[in-house]
């Protein structure tokens, strides 16, 4: 994708882009020491340091951080958090842009997101997740075939152990659908 | 003493062992475990990624069921990840009135309100805190000496909030491993990070992290754990068999309950030279 296309996409958005705006706000004292980087145990896998994708972040680079998967590849494991020497919130900067990539829906992210929304739908339908349903409504969504035979091996061995419940899907609006509704009007008033 | 338990999506799927071998543990132990009536998801990672409100209305919920069954307990939870978003919804709630009201706007027409007040714990909290070291001793009677245990923590049980453990250098399981007569693997791994759910999307990432953390349990006869996800991927990515145990199991088999009962022909790693020992 062209770098451009992401200025564009989240130009369309000022609910976003307001969203990054708090994001870099949050960042605002960061003195690049990179301790979020050499604490990382994800870093060697990403294509940008997090102390980088940071300073992309203050320098209002959202190309660059939406082109990169460094935030995508944050597994939450609050080690930069703890360490951080000015106290800043990084672990849930990183779910906060998560979330702003989630709504540009961009395809170099179509793997995750669409994880995450059978996930969410899961949820909505039916209170609690049912994992093999789940992963059956992600596959369908990511139409890529080698994404469920990569899982096979793995299925097997669950299924052989009882620990996959396949549930027929149901109908309706779901479990927690009146309260999804709910959540979301509360947030646009 | 009496919990609230929260057990999560996945102690009823794929980490149902965690869920069998909490029961029989915390029975054998005497405490008794009220399940939160009609639980639902916390929202797991997904929620945080996509939606920051759902994220701490979905806990939220919870919250506002256990406090309506009964606000002097604690709510006990095995699962890491379910912990820390608990947890963090009632900080948030708490410091922040404004979301609180506007949580409880969303709740009320389920006839719920949540105050925050009761307690989110975690299993290790509870278990390594509130007297059941003593007890697991009395009742274990050295079954596993000669047993040599590596504790594995994970993350979100330890950060960010340093609530029962050092998140650096954990060391709350040592005392429950020993009292059962076996000793602990000295290492320092425990607190780093399996690559939780990275390591599903990006399997080269969770291959790489158990690796390096399995390779440091070098001569331990057993890993043991206390999150489901961290359970999954150690089981997943073994360069070498090791056995992995969740933490009630192991003290459970300690205690001399059946292998059955805390639900180990389920664990995916090979577990037999655990019960074995216990047998023999």
């Amino acid at each position: 994708m062209h770098l451009t296309d992401i200025r564009e996409k989240l130009a369309a958005r000022p609910d976003l882009t307001r969203h990054l705006a708090q994001v870099k706000e949050q960042m605002a004292t960061c003195i690049q020491c990179g301790t979020c980087s050499s604490s990382c145990p994800n870093a060697r896998f990403m294509d940008m340091t997090p102390r980088r994708m940071w300073r992309a972040v203050l320098t209002d680079r959202v190309d660059m951080v939406f082109s990169s998967q460094t935030f995508m590849l944050c597994a939450s494991c609050y080690v930069c958090t703890l360490r951080c020497p000015r106290g800043l919130p990084l672990t849930d900067a990183m779910a906060e842009l998560k979330q702003v990539a989630f709504a540009l829906d961009l395809d170099r992210f179509r793997r995750s997101t669409r994880f995450y929304r059978a996930f969410m739908d899961n949820i909505r339908q039916y209170g609690r997740v049912r994992e093999t349903e789940m992963m059956a409504r992600y596959f369908l969504a990511v139409k890529d075939p080698r994404v469920p035979m990569s899982y096979t091996g793995m299925g097997i061995k669950l299924m052989a152990k009882h620990k996959l419940h396949p549930h027929f899907p149901t109908l309706g609006p779901g479990r927690l659908g009146p309260l999804f509704e709910r959540a979301t009007q509360q947030q646009e008033q | 003493m009496d919990y609230l338990y929260y057990p999560g999506c996945s102690l009823e799927g794929t980490a149902n062992e965690y869920d069998l071998s909490c029961r029989e543990l915390f029975k054998a132990l005497g405490d008794c475990l009220t399940d939160i009536p009609d639980w639902t998801c916390c929202g797991a990672t997904a929620a945080q990624c996509v939606d920051a409100f759902l994220s701490v209305v979905l806990p939220a919920r919870n919250l506002a069921l256990a406090e309506k069954t009964d606000t002097d307990l604690d709510v006990l939870v095995p699962c890491s990840a379910c912990y820390l978003n608990l947890k963090k919804a009632r900080q948030d709630l708490l410091e922040n009135s404004a979301l609180q009201a506007r949580v409880n706007q969303v709740l009320a027409p389920d006839e719920l309100a949540v105050n925050a007040f009761v307690r989110v714990r975690h299993l290790l909290d509870v278990l390594s805190r509130d007297g059941a070291v003593d007890r697991v001793a009395e009742l274990a009677e050295n079954r596993m000496k000669g047993f040599v245990v590596a504790p594995y923590y994970g993350c979100q049980c330890l950060r960010p909030f340093a609530e029962f453990d050092d998140p650096e250098q954990p060391r709350s399981m040592d005392a429950l491993i020993r009292a059962t007569g076996a000793d602990v693997l000295a290492w320092d791994m425990g607190g780093v990070c399996c690559g939780a759910s990275t390591a599903t999307t990006k399997p080269q990432v969770g291959k790489e992290r158990v690796g390096r953390i399995l390779d440091q349990a070098g001569d331990a006869h057993a890993v043991v754990t206390v999150c489901p996800m961290c359970q999954m991927n150690l089981e997943r990515f073994q360069p070498r068999p090791v056995p992995v145990l969740y933490l009630p199991q192991f003290l459970g088999l300690a205690l001399g309950l059946s292998g059955k009962s805390l639900g180990c022909d389920m664990n995916l790693s090979d577990i037999r030279p655990v019960l074995s020992r216990v047998a023999s």
